[in-house]
This record gives structure tokens, C-alpha cells and sequence, in this order.
């Protein structure tokens, strides 16, 4: 029988009955009182030297305020990037200035130039078409390798190059690693791009400035997964307000996926605009206008070797990436590239010398930094494709290569520096092999073939490092921030509680999830405990919502506040049963005396707390409320095997997911609707890189398919139901839950999968095709069908 | 500017509008009613979605004037008055067909316009109707599982977890 509440259990979201009747809180729907509009005037060049800004007539003209450009951000800091990344010879990174409107010169397509406040958005846009710009064009690079040719165009004059940095990971073991080369039996190379995409949550991007002038404070309402973050990043960086001035909230937020991570110009000049005309400012991203300035994702272009002996076993992986950065460094890009990718180049696997070498390069283009996985799906699509050509060159099946080399022993040293600390990478397969009926496919191949279309399998695995992270372990390689989260418990005197978290729900329904795991611990209803979330005002200070962290490093910051409760709540109950504290037992929501029927209920407990008059005052404060902060000690691990089936039409190329099954290893699942949920989401992200998008540039830095129309989201059509379990659990050893966590899984993992499949069908056609590069649109398999 | 008046919800509702005002800006600035949300400029993504005189309508593909003397129907009147969510709505949350919210409104206009049209569709009915509603979070499984489930269709047989 399923649970029907606490851990494990699937309760109705509480969030949908707001979203399913209109009555969210999005950041669009804030209006206040005398607000003003503003609309940015963006460069429509890749690079140029701004020679003038002419705001006369734009000025004069119904309705505007005041036009911004950035002369008046002389005085103000620029964006800062988070993650200072060292490079291969011990030097930092090159890390250039991120001014809130463009200075000297335009970068890319859509660098904001001018910003036009108005009494409305229309009189806003009208007055911008009027500015008047003389910007002499300069020759763009676009093209990352050209980017690092001597003689290339300089993206940012102060630079000695457009290469931001070239690391080398781990430099000590490269010798190793290429005497490995030298003497293996077998080595498989591939050559392929992570193409670039546009995250596009369906929300667009929204600022909304306020200022208080009698208080001096400012407020933001931005489309944030960390508020937090983004107070400490402009207050302190940008802007030089101290943040008992600066209140930052994140309302509901329609979906983010990385993109709405980071700190953002139209935040600071909302911000800024906001207190210099003393009224509300207002912005609203068109979705034309976000796909030039939400940060891109993805943007490697990668060649990976794989050394094995005359068995078959793995006996080194080198790699050489180029990194696009785009025109500036957004707030995490250094890092994506670097660790949160190099880290997982040991996968699955027992590969014992590995080299990663990787250039960041900057280009006319715009800037591109983590989107779900974040330089994991860049890490699992290149060794897991370079594992499925070699299966093939060696005639091998490509599970039995795969478990062949399987990591069996744990907690688990990689040469990559991270420890993975359990996983069983044979039972996710196993389970794979059962939910995706692969000994079926061959008859289906049958059936498929004559109806006239080619049939594939791809199977893959995947592992990520996620929860993410322990705070000394990233200062140690860069980060400027600390990676802890937080939570306040507060036990109100009837006995409900609310938790205050630094954690963020844009779609993670950890309003509903939370309550779960706080109920489970006292033994009380969940509708007793209300999550509050995304104002900066009202939750101690937390790192946000990314990179799969928010159960299994917000969700353990909870439980410790929770403990402290617990503990306080004993001696309460202790003091008034009359008995020692050490024999005090909480279950089900109630206090009892062991080896007695003695008992009293969590909400007399919580009463005595605050109406303290039968209350050990002298050694104890009145009072429920904690607070605490939690550091992970490791990252965490979630692992699986995928398993993708494909249709391709030889006459037209069309590639058709017919099945997808994906067997994940979550450790502890807190509610399993809302995880599969996560998979469903990711898997459809993960086949829209390998079969639909990918944001294209052309040569002058022009970005060709700047809209929907374009760009070619995955709809309903373009996927099947998907099969997905996350039965296989094996704890996370290092965090209270045992969670962890699976937000981007299904887009690390999916991608492989499917060109494993397409790959297979044309073989299986007799085609000897080994790679085609993603986006596999029906022109490009047709091409390679046939070029 | 222009008067306009419609019926929104069974309400009456009007304002001034300018020629180039579309339908989705009267109905969230002017009337303040948020649950239709922007997506895209390019009449792509479906967030928007109304019912205008009882079909489904893009309305950031709309002029406001256009709708003028129309029965407008949106999001925030798909409820019955006491609260009790409609059954395509009970089937959204039932069956987890939404995490963010933001493409929600525009989901749940579309699936009911398609049941009106269509009371017992195939999930290939479903996923060819749904060209017009992109969402980026649930991955479509559990928005397509909520509209069969919705048209009195057993789901029982689609993975739920």
C-alpha cells in the first residue's frame, strides 16, 4: 500500500490550486502603486565601438521620464561573476568588466545600450525607437577556435586574448594519462558539439524596482531562484547598499532552470532607476527580447579519447573542450565548464587516468553560463557516446561494455577529485533492462522495418554530482560564495509550525514536499506546516534552487532545525511529565514517558512553550523557534541507465521517440509524483537538445532564431509517455534525509540516449555513420543518410 | 482610445483601449485579471489562451476591440463560484499536470475547448490539439494522462510514478 502521507507518499500539490484557478503571483502580475516602465534599447550588432547616444529626441517625446544610458552607471560596479576559475599554470581566469548598460563598446546582440522610462510600456518602446546610436561596427568572432587564432577581434580591449582560461584537470596526471594512450590496445575518438540552447522557461524575465525614500530602502521583485543571492550580489557588488536597505522577493516563478539564477543588468537597473526617479520601475522580458539576454546553456565543442586494453577494461579518458563564456562572464559560467563538468569525467566508471582540459574563450555572442545540469549533460553526452562508439568498433554489446566497467566498491576515490558515496549502477541497468523491455526490441525493430522506417536502441548511463555543495570544497576551487542552506522552524503556539527556508519553489512544489518530511519527523498532520519562501525579508539567508540542492541541502537544514525543536520540545514535556528528559519518546505527535502510558501532545507542549507557567525557566527559554544552516560535506550522487527507442523515416529523416524508459537512482524519495514529475520535465528538455533546438549563429554574431518561431521547443507531439522508476535507492550516506535529489537527471542523461538510438538505426541500415551532431533535425540525419 | 466592452466571466467589463491594444493586455492591466499569462510575441507558446464567444483564442493574437460585444471567458472563471475546481482543473492536480504554473492557465482553456469539441480524445488527438500550448517543465506525460483522465477515460494503465 502507498503512502498516503508523510516520506514517500504523493499528497495533491498545494500550489496547484492557486496556479489551476489564476491566482498565482508572478512577477508580472505585480503592479504597484505610480509605477513607471522601462524599456531597454539593445545593440542589434555583435560588436561595435558606440561612438553616440542621441536621447534628444526620444526624450521629448509623450510620456517619458528619464533615459538611462551608461554613462550614468560610471559610478556603479559592474555584474560580478561568482566563480573565479584558475587556470592550467596557476594564473586566475581573464575577467573582464560587466557594466549594467553598455560602456565603449556593444559584445553582442541584445547588450543593453539605453533604457527608457516611461508612464507605460508602449510610450516606453516608442521613445526608444527614436534613440538615435552612431556605433561603427567592428568585426565580430563567433566562431570559438577562431576566437583563439592570433590576430582574432579582441571581444573586450583591456584582455590580452579572447581566452578566458585554458585549465587542465588534473595537470599532475596528464603524463600518466598520455602514457596510458601510448600503450592501449584500443582508443576511440569522437568529435562532437554540445549545442547551445535557450533555456526559455515559459516565464519570461520580470524586474520590478521600488523605493521607499523616507526609509531609504529598496525593494526588488525579480524572477529569482535565489533572492538571496541576488540581494548579496547587487547590494554588495553593484550597487552599495548595505542589505538591511535591500529587500529582494521572488514571488512565484514560472519555471527557471538555471537561467534565472543569475544576476542580471535589468534587476540592477530596476533597482537603481527605481530610487534615482523616486517611483516604482517596471520591466517586462518579451520573449524575443529574452533569447538575447536570458544567459544561453550548454555551447562546447569537444573531442574525447577513450584508452582500453586488449579485455576491454578502461584505461584512460582524455578530453579537450571549448568552452563558449560569450560576451561576458555571467555569475556561475567559469564554473560550469570546469567543475561541475571535469569532475564527472570517471561517469559510471572504473577509468583510472583521466585528463580534461578545457578553454574558456570569450565571443560576440551572448553569455552563456549553467542551464539544467550545468556541465553535467555536457560530461555524460561526450563519455557516454564515446563508450557507445566504442562498443561498436570493438563488436561488443554496449551494456556489457558499460557494466564490464562498472564502479562496484564504495564510497568510491574518482581520479577527478570527487568521492562518490554509494551507488549501485548494476541494479539501475537491471532495472532497465526490465522497464524498457529490451529483449522486446527486436521484434519491434521488425515491425518497424516493415512499416518502412529504421528502428534504433540507445542505452545509456549517467551519473551527476548534485546537493550541490560543501562550502570549504568550492572556495578551494573558485567560488566566491558559500553553497550552505537554511531553514527557520517556528512553532506557533497552537501547535502549527511554519518553516522559513532559503530554498525556492519555481515548480518544485516544495510547498507541498517539505511538509512531508516535518510531519514524518513529529508525527502531525502535514496541513500543520506552511512552507514560506522567496522573500529576503521574512527567510534567513540561502543559497536558492539549482543544481538538484533543495532536498537535499535545504530539505536537511529543515531537518536540523527540526531536530533542535525536537530536543527543546522533549524537556518541555519532560518538565511536564515529571520525568527525565532521557526517557522522553515523540511519536505520532505525541510526548510519552518510555515504559509508561504517561503522555502529552505535541500541541500542549507547544502552548507551554509560549504561556510558560508550567515551564523550566531556569534552564530553558520560553519559546519553539530554530534555526539552522547546513554545509553538505559531499556532493551527492544520482546515478541511472536510460533507454531510448527511436523511428527514423529514411525518406525524410525524421527521427520519432517511440519509447523511453529511465531507471534513476535517487537514494530517499520524498514524494515520488513530484519526482517523476522532475524526470518527465528533464527527459523532454534532454530530446528537445538532441532532436529540436540549438540557438544558431551566424557569422556576424547574429542570433538567426531569436523567437518561438525559431526555435524549436518540444511540444506535445514530439514525445511519448516515458516509462521512469526510482525504486533503486540507495541512501545518500552524508545528509539526514538520504536524499539525492533529481531535478536535472533526466536532462543529464536523455540526450545520449537518443543519438545512441539514432546511431543504431542507421547502422542497423547498413549506414556507416558513427556521429551526427545535435540538433538531429530530420535535415541533418537526411544528410547524413545520404551526403 | 477607444471604449470596449465584453462580458468577462458573465460579468460585464469595459475600458479605453488604444487600436493596437491586444485582448491579453485589457484583461491583466486594465481588468487585472493575471491568470492569462504572456509567454511569447509570436502567437507560439498558448499561455494566453481565452475562450471568445466559447472557442479558444490566442489572446495575445487578439485586439481588444476585436473582442467588443463578446463573451470573454478566462481562467479565473473556470471554478464554480464556491471554489470547487472544474473537472479539468481537479484533473490537472490530480494527475500532477503542473509545476511552475505559467503555461497552467492556457492549458487547462485548451484542454476544455478540446473536450467541448471532443469528449473522449486519443492521446495522439490530444498531443496534435496541444501544438498551439508549450510547456517546459512537466515534459507534456502528466498534462496529456490529466486531459484523458478529465474526459471520464481510464488512466490507469499510464505510469504515474
Amino acid at each position: 500500500m502507498p503512502k498516503d502521507h508523510g516520506i514517500g507518499a504523493s499528497p495533491k500539490r498545494r500550489e496547484d490550486v492557486r496556479f489551476l484557478s489564476g491566482t498565482g503571483n508572478y512577477t508580472d502580475d505585480i503592479n504597484l502603486r505610480g509605477q513607471a516602465y522601462v524599456h531597454f534599447l539593445r545593440s542589434d550588432v555583435a560588436h561595435g565601438r558606440i561612438n553616440g547616444i542621441d536621447t534628444a529626441a526620444a526624450a521629448a517625446m509623450p510620456g517619458v521620464i528619464r533615459i538611462f544610458t551608461g554613462a550614468d552607471f560610471e559610478g556603479v560596479g559592474g555584474l560580478p561573476c561568482g566563480w573565479q576559475v584558475t587556470d592550467k599554470h596557476g594564473q586566475p581566469m581573464q575577467e573582464p568588466g560587466h557594466p549594467v548598460l553598455a560602456q565603449g563598446k556593444v559584445r553582442h546582440v541584445g547588450d543593453p545600450i539605453a533604457a527608457v522610462v516611461a508612464e507605460s510600456r508602449e510610450q516606453a518602446r516608442d521613445a526608444a525607437e527614436a534613440i538615435e546610436l552612431d556605433i561603427e561596427e567592428l568585426p565580430a568572432v563567433v566562431d570559438m577556435k577562431a576566437a583563439v587564432q592570433d590576430g582574432a577581434p579582441k571581444v573586450h580591449d583591456d584582455l590580452t586574448s579572447n581566452l578566458c582560461y585554458d585549465w587542465g584537470f588534473v595537470e599532475e596526471n596528464k603524463p600518466a594519462v598520455e602514457e596510458a594512450f601510448a600503450k592501449a590496445a584500443h582508443v576511440t575518438t569522437l568529435e562532437l558539439v554540445n549545442n547551445r540552447l535557450v533555456a526559455n522557461p515559459m516565464e519570461p524575465r520580470v524586474a520590478v524596482g521600488d523605493y521607499n525614500r523616507a526609509s531609504d530602502e529598496s525593494t526588488l521583485y525579480t524572477t529569482s531562484q535565489n533572492p538571496h543571492v541576488i540581494r548579496l550580489l547587487m547590494g554588495a557588488f553593484v550597487l552599495g547598499i548595505p542589505e538591511h536597505k535591500l529587500r529582494v522577493v521572488a514571488p512565484d516563478v514560472g519555471g527557471g532552470f538555471g537561467t534565472k539564477i543569475f544576476h542580471y543588468a535589468e534587476e540592477a537597473f530596476c533597482t537603481f532607476a527605481a530610487k534615482a526617479i523616486n517611483r516604482p520601475v517596471k520591466w517586462t522580458a518579451s520573449r524575443s527580447e529574452a533569447f538575447i539576454s536570458d544567459a544561453h546553456g550548454r555551447d562546447h565543442v569537444t573531442k574525447i579519447e577513450l584508452a582500453l586494453d586488449g579485455d576491454n577494461n578502461f584505461t584512460a579518458l582524455r578530453t579537450e573542450t571549448y568552452a563558449n563564456m560569450g560576451a561576458y562572464l555571467s555569475t556561475f559560467a567559469p564554473s560550469v565548464p570546469t567543475w561541475l563538468h571535469g569532475t564527472l569525467m570517471a561517469g559510471n566508471y572504473k577509468t583510472p587516468l583521466i585528463y580534461v582540459n578545457v578553454k574558456a574563450v570569450f565571443t560576440n555572442t551572448v553569455p552563456v553560463d549553467a542551464y539544467r545540469g550545468a556541465g553535467r549533460p555536457e560530461a555524460t553526452f561526450q563519455l557516454e557516446r564515446v563508450i557507445d562508439k566504442a562498443a561498436r568498433e570493438l563488436g561488443v554489446d554496449p551494456i556489457a561494455l558499460r557494466r564490464q566497467n562498472f564502479i562496484t566498491e564504495f564510497p568510491y576515490a574518482t581520479p577527478v577529485a570527487v568521492e562518490y558515496d554509494t551507488g549501485d549502477y548494476n541494479a539501475t541497468m537491471d532495472k532497465l533492462e526490465e522497464i524498457a523491455d529490451l529483449s522486446g526490441f527486436a521484434a519491434r525493430r521488425a515491425e518497424s522495418e516493415a512499416n518502412g522506417k529504421l528502428r534504433g536502441l540507445g542505452v545509456n548511463c549517467y551519473i551527476e554530482a548534485c546537493g550541490i555543495a560543501p562550502s570549504n570544497l568550492v572556495g578551494q576551487l573558485g567560488a566566491r560564495a558559500g553553497l550552505y542552506e537554511s531553514a527557520t522552524v517556528r512553532v506557533n503556539a497552537t501547535g502549527g509550525l511554519v518553516v522559513m527556508t532559503g530554498s525556492h519553489s519555481h515548480g518544485q512544489g516544495h510547498e507541498t514536499s517539505f511538509p512531508q518530511v516535518i510531519a514524518e519527523m513529529i508525527g502531525i498532520d502535514e496541513s500543520m506546516v506552511e512552507i514560506v519562501h522567496g522573500d529576503t525579508a521574512n527567510t534567513p539567508m540561502g543559497m536558492g534552487t539549482y543544481g538538484s540542492r533543495s532536498l537535499a541541502v535545504g530539505g536537511s537544514a529543515m531537518v536540523r532545525a527540526t531536530e533542535k525543536i525536537i530536543a527543546k520540545a522533549k524537556k518541555i514535556a519532560a518538565h511536564l511529565m515529571e520525568a527525565s528528559e532521557a526517557d522522553i519518546e515523540l511519536k505520532d505527535g505525541a510526548f510519552s514517558v518510555a515504559g509508561t502510558d504517561k503522555s502529552v501532545a505535541w500541541g500542549d507542549v507547544c502552548l507551554a512553550a509560549y504561556v510558560p507557567h508550567n515551564y523550566p525557566l531556569e534552564e530553558i527559554e520560553p519559546g519553539l523557534e530554530e534555526t539552522a544552516f547546513y554545509d553538505p560535506s559531499n556532493f551527492t550522487y544520482p546515478a541511472g541507465a536510460y533507454a531510448c527507442e527511436v523511428e527514423v523515416d529514411p525518406e525524410t529523416g525524421k527521427v520519432t521517440i517511440e519509447r523511453f524508459a529511465a531507471a534513476d537512482d535517487f537514494g530517499n524519495v520524498v514524494n515520488p509524483m513530484i519526482v517523476s514529475g522532475q524526470v518527465h520535465g528533464g527527459l523532454a528538455q534532454g530530446i528537445g537538445q538532441a532532436l529540436l533546438e540549438g540557438a544558431v549563429y551566424d557569422e556576424n554574431g547574429q542570433l538567426l532564431n531569436a523567437s518561438y518561431m525559431d526555435y524549436a521547443m518540444p511540444r506535445a507531439s514530439d514525445v511519448p509517455f516515458y516509462t521512469v522508476d526510482h525504486s533503486c535507492q540507495t541512501p545518500c550516506t552524508h545528509n539526514p534525509l538520504g536524499v539525492k535529489g533529481c531535478g536535472e537527471a533526466g536532462a543529464i542523461g536523455s540526450p545520449p540516449a537518443v543519438v545512441n538510438a539514432v546511431v543504431d538505426a542507421l547502422q542497423s541500415a547498413g549506414r556507416d555513420i558513427t556521429h551526427i551532431d545535435m540538433p538531429l533535425s530530420p535535415s541533418r540525419v537526411w544528410q547524413a543518410m545520404h551526403g | 482610445m477607444t471604449q470596449v466592452s465584453m462580458t468577462v466571466n458573465g460579468k460585464p467589463a469595459s475600458g479605453e483601449v488604444e487600436g493596437r491594444t491586444l485582448l491579453v493586455s485589457f484583461l491583466r492591466d486594465q481588468l487585472g485579471m493575471t491568470g492569462t499569462h504572456v509567454g511569447c510575441d509570436t502567437s507560439q507558446c498558448g499561455a494566453c489562451v481565452v475562450h471568445v464567444d466559447g472557442k479558444p483564442v490566442k489572446s495575445c493574437t487578439m485586439l481588444a476591440l476585436e473582442a467588443d460585444g463578446a463573451e470573454v471567458a478566462t481562467i479565473e472563471g473556470q471554478a464554480a463560484p464556491d471554489g470547487t475546481l472544474s473537472a479539468v482543473q481537479q484533473a490537472f492536480q490530480d494527475h500532477h499536470g503542473l509545476q511552475c504554473g505559467f503555461c497552467t492557465p492556457g492549458m487547462v482553456m485548451s484542454a476544455t475547448a478540446l473536450l467541448k469539441e471532443n469528449p473522449k480524445p486519443t492521446e495522439e488527438e490530444i498531443r496534435g490539439y496541444l501544438e498551439g500550448n508549450i510547456c517546459r517543465c512537466t515534459g507534456y506525460h502528466n498534462i496529456v494522462k490529466a486531459i484523458m483522465a478529465a474526459s471520464g477515460q481510464d488512466v490507469t494503465a499510464i505510469a504515474a510514478e
